[in-house]
């Protein structure tokens, strides 16, 4: 399918949000995600690494947090310490059907 | 100054642009129609030109039309924008409004009801852009309570201000009862005759409802614009630290009755004292409430995912929320025992009268 997908790329088109889960280590490498094949990697590498630097920063502040959300209102992002990594869940959001999944400790 | 009344549209699809060049000649506002096939295009038209419309398709090469929108969102924030689109996928609809869009029409309900789509957009395009209060633009609040009352009628005026709600029931044209922010009485009413702008809507009256304001509205009125009249004018020199005081007192107030711990307020890198509220003045925290945001925000753009509402997090002994509001951020801080679900509005509500 990738190999078809070269060929026939569809010329114009809107970003789709990702939705799923997404697991990154302390360096910001992603390790394993449930998000779509079709998401690109690196806005998901970049989701990964933006999570980990709000950890490292309120570590820095004193104020180490076990989770962080960012709230946008057509995505929330959560997203769980996991030992200097973070595991991150993806809701993307819409008006008539709004996901209210909050993972907590 | 002239209003301008020119239509710009954007597809990338050129027949589309023809035939919505053709629909939009018919206006009756007799507007210029401007067509583009990219964004780029587009935004640099709309540094160039005045345009009062941005009539918008979603999916096209390069930049797609949430790009755009975000684009046009910050730089142009007056102009008004019309999403006209194929996909039929809510998400997207979502998309689009959340990103402050007034109008999203889906191409094949353009053209089955085209004479609506039309008069909606004629609507858009004469609508004021001037501040008051919503339904009746340039009319205060006072206009408003005098209207009702002149009138004789029997309602109940629910004021909306962002978080802020207020009631004031008017029974047979005589103010009877207000209530805002936890007061009641003639305390409510001064301190909703205090707010510039926000919405109203007339609910069906409450004629049980116990009467708490005796004094004509007329008087009211009066003495509410002495006071207000006082308040600009007072510039004595011992009432300035007075009124400090007393500012301090009901922000510490305010944060008690919430059940916050602490609010810090922290202005643009460089421009003013970080303000602190329940805590001990911290940089670090400080630093990092501007750094999330920052972050959030690039992020958000990155991977469109429209404007950043807050940012929140936790650990056992605290829960924390950072919000942005004109520049400056808020840092509020609640204990870990409070629930997790009413802490955006609650946050919300205080940060918004924390600042009026």
């Amino acid at each position: 399918m990738g190999f078809l997908k070269r060929f026939f790329r569809s010329r114009a088109a809107v970003q789709q949000l990702p939705a799923g889960s997404v697991a990154v280590d302390r360096n910001g490498h992603v390790v394993t995600y449930t998000v779509s094949s079709a998401y690109p990697k690196e806005l998901l590498r970049d989701i990964g690494q933006e999570v980990l630097s709000l950890f490292r920063e309120a570590r820095a502040a004193q104020m180490p947090l076990a989770e962080v959300s960012i709230h946008f209102t057509s995505l929330h992002i959560t997203a769980r310490e996991l030992r200097g990594g973070a595991i991150i869940f993806l809701f993307p959001q819409a008006a008539f059907s709004p996901i209210t999944t909050k993972p907590r400790l | 100054m002239e209003k301008s009344h020119n239509i710009l549209v954007l597809d990338d699809d050129v027949d589309w642009l023809n035939l919505c060049n053709e629909m939009f000649a018919h206006l009756p506002s007799k507007p210029e129609i401007r067509t583009v096939a990219s964004g780029a295009r587009a935004l640099a038209l709309l540094e160039t030109e005045p345009f009062r419309l941005l009539v918008c398709d979603l999916k096209m090469p390069r930049m797609d039309g949430l790009q755009v929108l975000s684009i046009v969102r910050r730089r142009f924030p007056e102009l008004r924008t019309v999403v006209l689109s194929g996909l039929e996928d809510e998400e997207f609809r979502s998309r689009a409004y959340a990103l402050g869009v007034d109008l999203f029409w889906l191409k094949t309900d353009m053209q089955a009801n085209s004479q609506m789509f039309l008069e909606c957009i004629e609507s858009l395009m004469g609508r004021d852009m001037e501040g008051g209060f919503r339904g009746i633009q340039s009319k205060s609040l006072m206009d408003i309570i005098q209207m009702e009352c002149l009138s004789r009628s029997s309602t109940v005026l629910r004021i909306t201000r962002g978080p802020l709600v207020a009631k004031l029931w008017i029974q047979n044209g005589e103010l009877i009862d207000a209530e805002s922010e936890g007061a009641r009485g003639e305390a409510a009413f001064y301190r909703i005759l205090a707010w510039k702008s926000g919405t109203f809507e007339n609910l069906p009256a409450e004629p049980d409802r116990e009467r708490t304001i005796t004094k004509p509205v007329n008087a009211l009125l009066l003495e509410s614009a002495q006071a207000i009249d006082e308040t600009a004018d007072s510039v004595e020199p011992g009432s300035i630290e007075q009124t400090a005081h007393r500012k301090t007192i009901w922000k510490l107030a305010q944060l008690t009755r919430e059940g916050a711990e602490f609010v810090i307020v922290v202005p643009p890198e460089g421009q003013g004292e970080i303000e602190t509220m329940g805590t001990q003045p911290s940089e670090p925290l400080a630093k990092w409430a501007r750094r999330a945001v920052e972050t959030a925000k690039r992020l958000g753009e990155r991977i469109e995912a429209g404007p950043l509402s807050h940012v929140a997090g936790h650990n056992l002994e605290r829960q924390m929320l950072v919000l942005n509001q004109e520049n400056k951020c808020f840092l509020v801080g609640w204990p870990p025992n409070v629930a997790a679900g009413p802490l955006f509005e609650k946050s919300k509500k205080l940060v918004s009268s924390w600042d009026s």
